[in-house]
């Protein structure tokens, strides 16, 4: 049934996935002098046709709303947002096992999540790679903080990031551009946090507010969201791709999906089966080396699938380890409704597509009640209005006519979001394995999620939402969400997936017995297997996972290339 | 501060050799512009004819839409802002939206014949205004759940109407929204009221 190709090239490298972790992957070993075959499960992402940047909803015979105003109700389906991938793939399923929920977002698109992420770009603390020795739950990591900052330094210089030095020991500083000014929303949270005395600051984000590498600075259109024509914003098909195909030594591959990693005699990586999906015929690459970053779940379930006499319980998998250790971000969200926003005249409001200010975790210094902390988003303001847009008002007010329409005009622009991001510990009862019943369209077995949050996430939730209704009030506003105490997500803790932060499944460690990768992402069993996306992650910290994959990534490709050149792979 | 035009010249001498930008800013604009003017070319074509509701169902449909959000002295209303049009495209692909909107139509016009002896457009505006101060609010539904049906249909046409409204270009310029811009620099928050 299958048609192998062998052709005869055999690569230096192939890397799977086009995100954060295989672009910079392909940049770092590309301009080293290696040749990389990339496989990429989606299209090719063309940002002058594909990005709806600038547009206005009236242009569009849905507003942006999507086919059935589907958009509505699953932001991923506006027809705004780049080209960038789904709660639900048609013909790619996932499964849950019973009693768990988990929502699980792919991108199939070169770029991947890259394309439209929150550029929120956040350091790992010191303290977070050792936080098992500091309060006795998870593990520590195989590095420190002192092995990776060289690498968050080169990312940083690469992609640019705006922020602002404040040796706040939670939150390490980078290597920063100027920020941006606040807006209205911000400084009605920075009001309300001086009071209270929690730590507010300009945020961290991978825009640019001066010109990087021909880049030109951000036009704040603030809809990053919608893919960056100009590429101001950090994506890895705009920003890593094309350094790594200037080289000339990178073959992209679109449309290609991972089915297994092939293995040799001598049971190291010998190259990739994957799927053509525009004719669904089976193809082969050869490389030397293999890197694995299809985003966190799809490496473990490559790796797992990737079963021989060798290697029968999944390749790099001798430990078992390989789909465990599974965490999302612990998600809360409020509104709040702000008088003082809503006397504000008509401004602009926009700024870039990220967060101007942000709150680091603030209670650092102190014992609470729960372990660990997390960080808190938020917006609001006069943005573009979209479908949407005033549901809330209309079902707090109801009526209609004129007091409606000059309702809606009033309440414009007077709320405001707050999130909450925090650090989920790993727990025994969350991972993914392989479902034996189910495969996909193109034969591949499908991953069966077990979730379950544990108790230190929901006393985490319960102390977000305390802390929301606190800044509200304190600038006299009316904190809008109910959120229930108790039931299956109390205190409004998200979904796990949700806030598709999801981490861990290929962690990393110093004990083959308990981990599956050294601190340089590569497989203990299988030297020239190396899985640098945030498959390797031992913790979730409160950080937002891109920036930290991308040192990784590329601190894990140097090594690569530098174990080339020495013949070790 | 420089113009659009100038920015946008600015944006493309960044462009260089070397650079990892592949397109021109000016080209992508261009293409989103040509973009919208086809889907505006395929949109108009004289009066709209609806995908979804039938014609007495539609006219129905315009004057909740125009009664929900009318016209005043500052912009006009659901109607100019062309909400019926982009009810009616979605309708005519969302079921759940076809059963609320198709069947509260219905129910809307035989509880008027009930009531008036004739359906909704023909009844008086006193006799209009007594059925919709009924369905415009859930506290009538807990009260009298014969009007369930009535109030949720209402709740998603008020929904869908002000999206129609408050997405179109009138509508957007009502609310006083500034922005969908290129600025070389953000100018940061006007001075902020204490509270």
């Amino acid at each position: 049934m299958l048609e192998i190709i062998r052709p005869g090239k055999v690569y230096d490298v192939c890397i799977i996935g086009s995100g954060a972790a295989g672009g910079a992957a392909a940049k770092v070993l590309t301009e080293g002098g290696l040749s990389v075959v990339m496989l990429e499960a989606g299209p090719m992402v063309h940002p002058a046709t594909d990005y709806k940047e600038h547009v206005w909803p009236y242009e569009l015979a849905h507003r942006g709303a999507g086919i059935g105003g589907v958009g509505i109700h699953d932001f991923s389906r506006t027809e705004f947002l780049a080209p960038n991938g789904y709660w639900d793939i048609e013909g790619e399923p996932y499964t849950k096992a019973p009693g768990s929920k988990f929502m699980w977002f792919r991108s199939r698109i070169v770029g991947g999540r890259t394309n439209h992420w929150g550029r929120i770009a956040l350091r790992f603390a010191e303290v977070d790679f050792r936080s098992h020795s500091i309060d006795g739950r998870g593990d520590d990591w195989p590095l420190t903080y002192q092995d990776l900052a060289p690498y968050y330094d080169k990312v940083d210089r690469y992609i640019g990031v705006y922020g602002t030095k404040e040796n706040i020991p939670s939150a390490p500083d980078g290597i920063f551009q100027p920020p941006p000014k606040p807006r209205c929303s911000d400084l009605v949270v920075k009001r309300g946090c001086d009071k209270l005395g929690i730590l507010c600051v300009p945020a961290r984000e991978a825009i640019l507010t001066q010109p990087l590498n021909g880049r030109p600075p951000c036009h704040y259109c603030a809809q990053c969201g919608r893919g960056c024509k100009t590429a101001s914003n950090f994506s890895s098909s705009q920003v890593l791709i094309p350094p790594a195909m200037d080289t000339g030594r990178l073959t992209l591959v679109t449309n290609a999906m991972a089915r297994e990693i092939l293995v040799n005699d001598e049971g190291k990586a010998a190259g990739v089966s994957y799927v053509d999906k525009t004719t669904r015929r089976d193809q082969q690459v050869s490389a030397k080396a293999v890197v694995v970053a299809g985003s966190t779940c799809e490496s473990a379930r490559l790796l797992l699938n990737s079963r021989s006499r060798r290697f029968p319980r999944g390749l790099a998998n001798s430990s078992g380890v390989v789909g465990r250790y599974l965490m999302d971000s612990v998600g809360s969200d409020g509104a709040g409704y702000i008088p003082a926003l809503e006397k504000m005249p008509p401004h602009n409001h926009e700024g870039t597509g990220g967060l101007h200010l942000y709150i680091p975790w603030w209670k650092f210094d102190r014992k609470n009640e729960f372990l660990r902390g997390y960080h808190i988003e938020f917006g609001g303001g006069r943005n573009m209005p979209e479908a949407g847009e005033f549901h809330g008002v209309c079902h707090q007010y109801e009526g209609y006519g004129l007091p409606l329409k000059r309702r809606c005009k009033e309440k414009y622009g007077a709320f405001i979001g707050i999130s909450g991001r925090g650090e989920m510990i790993p727990n025994e009862n969350t991972y993914c394995d392989i479902d034996p019943n189910v495969v996909d369209e193109w034969g591949i077995p499908v991953l069966r999620f077990h979730f379950q949050w544990g108790d230190n996430e929901i006393k985490m939730a319960r102390d977000m939402q305390e802390t929301f209704r606190a800044i509200v009030e304190a600038v006299g506003g009316t904190y809008l969400t109910k959120a229930q105490n108790t039931g299956e997500f109390p205190h409004g803790l998200s979904t796990g997936g949700e806030i598709i932060h999801e981490t861990g499944t290929v962690r990393m460690g110093k004990d083959p017995k308990t981990s599956a990768l050294n601190q340089f992402c590569q497989a203990h069993d299988v030297k020239n297997l190396f899985v640098t996306d945030g498959a390797c992650f031992v913790t979730n910290p409160d950080k937002n996972p891109t920036l930290s994959i991308l040192a990784f990534s590329w601190r894990a490709s140097e090594y690569l290339l530098d174990e080339a050149r020495k013949g070790n792979i | 501060m420089p113009t659009r035009r100038d920015l946008l010249k600015s944006l493309a001498v960044g462009v260089s050799a070397g650079s990892v930008l592949r397109m021109i800013p000016l080209q992508a604009a261009e293409h989103a512009h040509r973009m919208v003017r086809e889907e505006r070319a395929e949109a108009s074509g004289g009066a709209y004819t609806p995908k979804f509701f039938p014609a007495h169902s539609y006219q129905t449909l315009r004057s909740l839409c125009q009664t929900i959000i009318p016209p005043d002295e500052k912009a006009g209303g659901a109607l100019e802002a062309g909400a019926p049009e982009f009810i009616d495209l979605l309708t005519s692909e969302n079921r759940e939206y076809q059963m609320t909107l198709g069947g509260g139509l219905a129910w809307l016009d035989s509880l008027c014949s009930d009531r008036y002896g004739k359906v909704f457009l023909e009844c008086t505006e006193a006799q209009q205004k007594e059925v919709l101060d009924q369905i415009a609010y859930r506290e009538n539904a807990r009260k009298d759940s014969s009007l369930g049906t009535g109030v949720q249909f209402f709740s998603l046409l008020r929904d869908l109407t002000t999206d129609g409204f408050f997405t179109s270009e009138i509508g957007i310029k009502y609310l006083g929204y500034i922005g969908n811009d290129y600025l070389a620099e953000f100018p940061g928050c006007p001075p902020l009221p204490e509270s």
